[in-house]
């Protein structure tokens, strides 16, 4: 889009080698109050990492519990008062303080709500995607963008009610094809959908990758994931376990690197529907040694002591030491 | 590793003055003082209050702290008498009030039809002006003690009932609810189980904010002669009777019971108010 | 045998149907799956299958006996597609179990509900956890059918199997009749006798 090279003067080649975001090493804890009037710090995340560059969709996966939506608030600065955050997130290459959350959320970085009644009510659909186009011309380029979605131009004219479930999720999408956003974070947009209605809003986000933006699509879906993005990475009791590309996700998990990923692949109901015992642990449950020790089918002694640091190899990383 | 960076402050964990601490102390420091006033309310005996016409209009002294009236009493023992009175009155009323307000909301629970008995009630006595009923009712009831009670505890439920009644009504939509009817549960045993819990928090901050209500309405009734008999040592009698007194120059009579009224119900609205900042969820983790 | 006796519903007297005339029968010990779009009146069959909503017409039966005539624990229990939103988050773990009167230890192992989590609060599980309790709570001795509305739609793979895993063993030990509501065609295939889907 027009207004997005401007902004972004960079020669393509050079923006490939720096990622959009770079998150490392980073924790998070709560300050709580427990037992009336102690106050403790509950670690929630530890060790995560992912790295996203443009054009790029990784999903982020796994477990209710697992620290995955925390993630989303991090990066967009939306965490409680009394969240504690150490590590690093860089964005372009720079990092990312909360003052500069401020100033790009919604600007650079932007959220794409979980529900369709996100839209205003008593707005015309037209106008609510000409208030985040930049520049001059917003009725031209919105007419443009509605044209990409497959939106007809009279659409413009209506209010969200008078939509079909499937027109306003194309409205959606095109809300944030025009926001002048480099990084979209996606927040499990599609729990509940039929097939149909998830074929289209997994065109929608393939769209926005398309048009140069960087997209994190968290799910716990991995169904879904594997439908949409270009790498996978697998969340497990507030860390990353593995970040594998999607072409590995085949067979019987042959590929994959960690044996929890693998379990979530077999335990799909077209491969095998495997239930692997026992449930995932808080961070402070496990004292020592691999957080997944407790439940992993190959563990040794090793395991048991010792955490793995992550390995990292062509942009895929795996936190085992039998990988 | 490198480039490891802090995000955003992390305030001292553990400090010894955390929020919930202070809000805490706030708390025991008015509990004592409200204590103090009252118990020592009780402690006085009978012939401090006594007439001793040699001390009579005299000024704040070391041996008269508020000074005396126009029979020698002790304006001191005489206020301290009063608040007790006071609180005693307002702990009734407001207990009263709560009482009804929790009743008339689990009640709007029950079906669409009394929903809309109460939410008439409700309004019905917001759109009167408040006084003007409780006297009223007071004056119907033939005043005194339990005119003042019954007329201030009929007139003081309905805010905290439209506010008990919108909780209500959102918890009714809940899923647990339905859940708890397929399993069999009655509508006594939910409303006991299911609302509530949820409804403590209101209830309890709504019964500390009542306090100050009560009390001042019941200085206020006593004060026009439509409470209180004058012969009680009540605030509002005082005051009343300062009024005549006033043009004299005896400021004392009824400044000093006027300011310990208005310190009263002051820590109960701090009290209402810390008390709400404990429970409340979004200052509950700060 | 559940019945479902061409039951039909609208939202609004004179509105458009949701559905009309719907059957279905499920044998006790039958796992029946239904798959339908979105917007196609899933949840609504569900909540007048487990007698939340009254049909317009038509009527439920469970062993030749109208659903609604049914007075203590329902023989037909509903679990919901959001575990945190069917259980009062004021209560603890443990109380949410009281509340059914007739569980058994063996059903809590079964579920892999582990001892420890009664003492918490529902903030303080995940949402695996929590359907757990959901699932529990609603298989007392007198269920007899269970409806399960995109019940492991919210969780991940691995838990969404163990979840079904223990559901499936613990209907064939007790001949629990199950209508699996789901749009994961995969899964139905997998956990069903026999599917059918509502247009």
């Amino acid at each position: 889009m027009k207004l997005q090279q401007k902004e972004e003067p960079l020669p393509d080649l050079l923006e490939k080698d720096q990622p959009l975001l770079e998150v490392k090493d980073l924790s998070l804890s709560f300050r709580q109050y427990r037992e009336g009037l102690r106050e403790t710090d509950l670690q929630v995340i530890s060790k995560l990492d992912i790295t996203l560059y443009k054009k790029e969709i990784v999903a982020v996966v796994g477990a209710s519990g697992s620290g995955k939506s925390l993630l989303a608030s991090a990066i967009l600065g939306l965490l409680p008062e009394n969240a504690f955050l150490r590590g690093t997130i860089n964005f372009k290459g720079k990092p990312l303080s909360p003052e500069r959350q401020e100033h790009l959320r919604g600007e650079e970085i932007s959220l794409i709500p979980q529900s369709v009644s996100a839209l205003d009510p008593l707005m015309k659909t037209g106008k609510q995607v000409q208030a985040v186009i930049k520049g001059k011309n917003k009725k031209a380029v919105q007419q443009e963008i509605f044209d990409k979605v497959g939106l007809p131009s009279k659409t413009s004219n209506s209010y969200p009610f008078e939509l079909s479930g499937g027109m306003v999720r194309r409205v959606l999408a095109a809300t944030s094809l025009a926001s002048s956003a480099d990084l979209i974070i996606a927040d499990e947009p599609t729990p509940g959908l039929d097939p149909f209605a998830l074929k289209e809003t997994v065109n929608y986000i393939k769209q926005l990758a398309e048009n140069g933006k960087g997209v994190i699509f968290i799910t716990h879906d991995i169904e879904t994931a594997l439908k949409i993005a270009d790498k996978v990475a697998v969340f497990y009791a507030g860390q990353t376990v593995e970040i594998a590309k999607v072409e590995n996700f085949c067979g019987s998990g042959e590929n994959l690197r960690h044996p929890y990923t693998k379990a979530l692949w077999n335990a799909l109901p077209q491969n095998g529907f495997v239930p692997l015992p026992g449930s995932q642990p808080l961070l402070s449950e496990v004292a020592e040694g691999c957080i997944f020790h407790p439940r992993c089918p190959v563990k040794t002694d090793l395991c048991k002591k010792k955490q793995p640091e992550s390995k990292s190899k062509n942009g895929e990383m795996v936190r085992c030491f039998y990988a | 590793m490198s480039g490891q960076e802090m995000i955003g402050a992390n305030p001292s964990v553990n400090s010894k003055w955390n929020l919930r601490r202070q809000t805490l102390a706030i708390i025991v420091i008015s509990v004592l003082l409200l204590a103090a006033m009252t118990v020592s309310g009780f402690l006085i005996e009978n012939e401090k209050l006594s007439v001793n016409l040699e001390a009579r209009n005299s000024s704040p002294s070391l041996d008269h702290l508020f000074g005396t009236d126009w029979l020698g009493r002790d304006m001191l023992a005489r206020t301290l008498k009063g608040l007790t009175l006071s609180f005693g009155v307002g702990l009734l009323t407001a207990f009263l009030s709560t009482i009804i307000a929790l009743f008339l909301s689990l009640l709007s629970s029950w079906n669409k039809k009394i929903d809309h008995g109460v939410t008439w009630l409700i309004d019905l006595f917001i759109s009167m002006p408040h006084v003007v009923t409780l006297l009223l009712i007071s004056f119907a009831i033939g005043g005194g003690f339990k005119g003042v009670v019954t007329g201030i505890a009929l007139t003081h439920w309905p805010s905290l009932t439209r506010l008990l009644r919108a909780e209500v009504m959102k918890v009714k939509t809940e899923q647990y609810i339905g859940v708890s009817r397929q399993l069999g549960k009655s509508r006594w045993w939910i409303a006991c189980n299911h609302y509530l819990p949820h409804l403590m928090p209101q209830i309890m901050v709504g019964f500390i904010l009542l306090f100050p209500h009560t009390i001042l309405h019941e200085a206020a009734i006593t004060f026009l002669g439509f409470g209180l008999s004058p012969e009680q040592p009540a605030i509002g009698i005082i005051l009343s009777e300062s009024m005549r007194y006033l043009s004299t120059g005896m400021w004392w009579l009824a400044f000093f019971p006027g300011l310990s009224l208005v310190i009263m119900v002051g820590i109960f609205d701090l009290l209402g108010n810390s008390i709400r900042k404990l429970i409340d969820p979004f200052h509950g983790q700060r | 045998m559940l019945k479902v006796n061409g039951i039909s519903y609208r939202y609004q007297n004179n509105g458009p149907w949701v559905f009309r005339n719907f059957r279905l029968a499920v044998q006790p010990g039958e796992i029946v799956g239904l798959c339908g779009y979105n917007g196609a009146g899933k949840t609504t069959l569900a909540k007048i299958i487990a007698g939340y909503l009254k049909p317009h017409e038509g009527e439920i039966l469970v062993d030749e006996q109208p659903v609604s005539s049914f007075t203590g624990i329902r023989p037909v229990q509903l679990v919901w597609q959001h575990p945190e939103k069917s259980i009062n988050p004021k209560w603890k773990m443990k109380k949410v179990l009281e509340e059914t009167t007739d569980l058994d230890e063996e059903l809590l192992s079964l579920l892999g509900i582990k001892s420890e989590w009664l003492d918490r609060w529902p903030s303080e599980l995940s949402g695996g956890e929590l359907q757990r309790f959901c699932l529990a709570r609603t298989l007392g001795k007198h269920t007899k059918y269970l409806i399960a509305d995109e019940m492991t739609t919210m969780l991940d793979a691995v838990t969404q199997a163990q979840i079904w895993h223990a559901l499936l063993e613990l209907a064939k030990q007790r001949n629990i009749g199950i209508l699996a509501i789901s749009h994961n065609q995969h899964l139905l295939q997998k956990i069903s006798d026999r599917t059918v889907s509502i247009a």
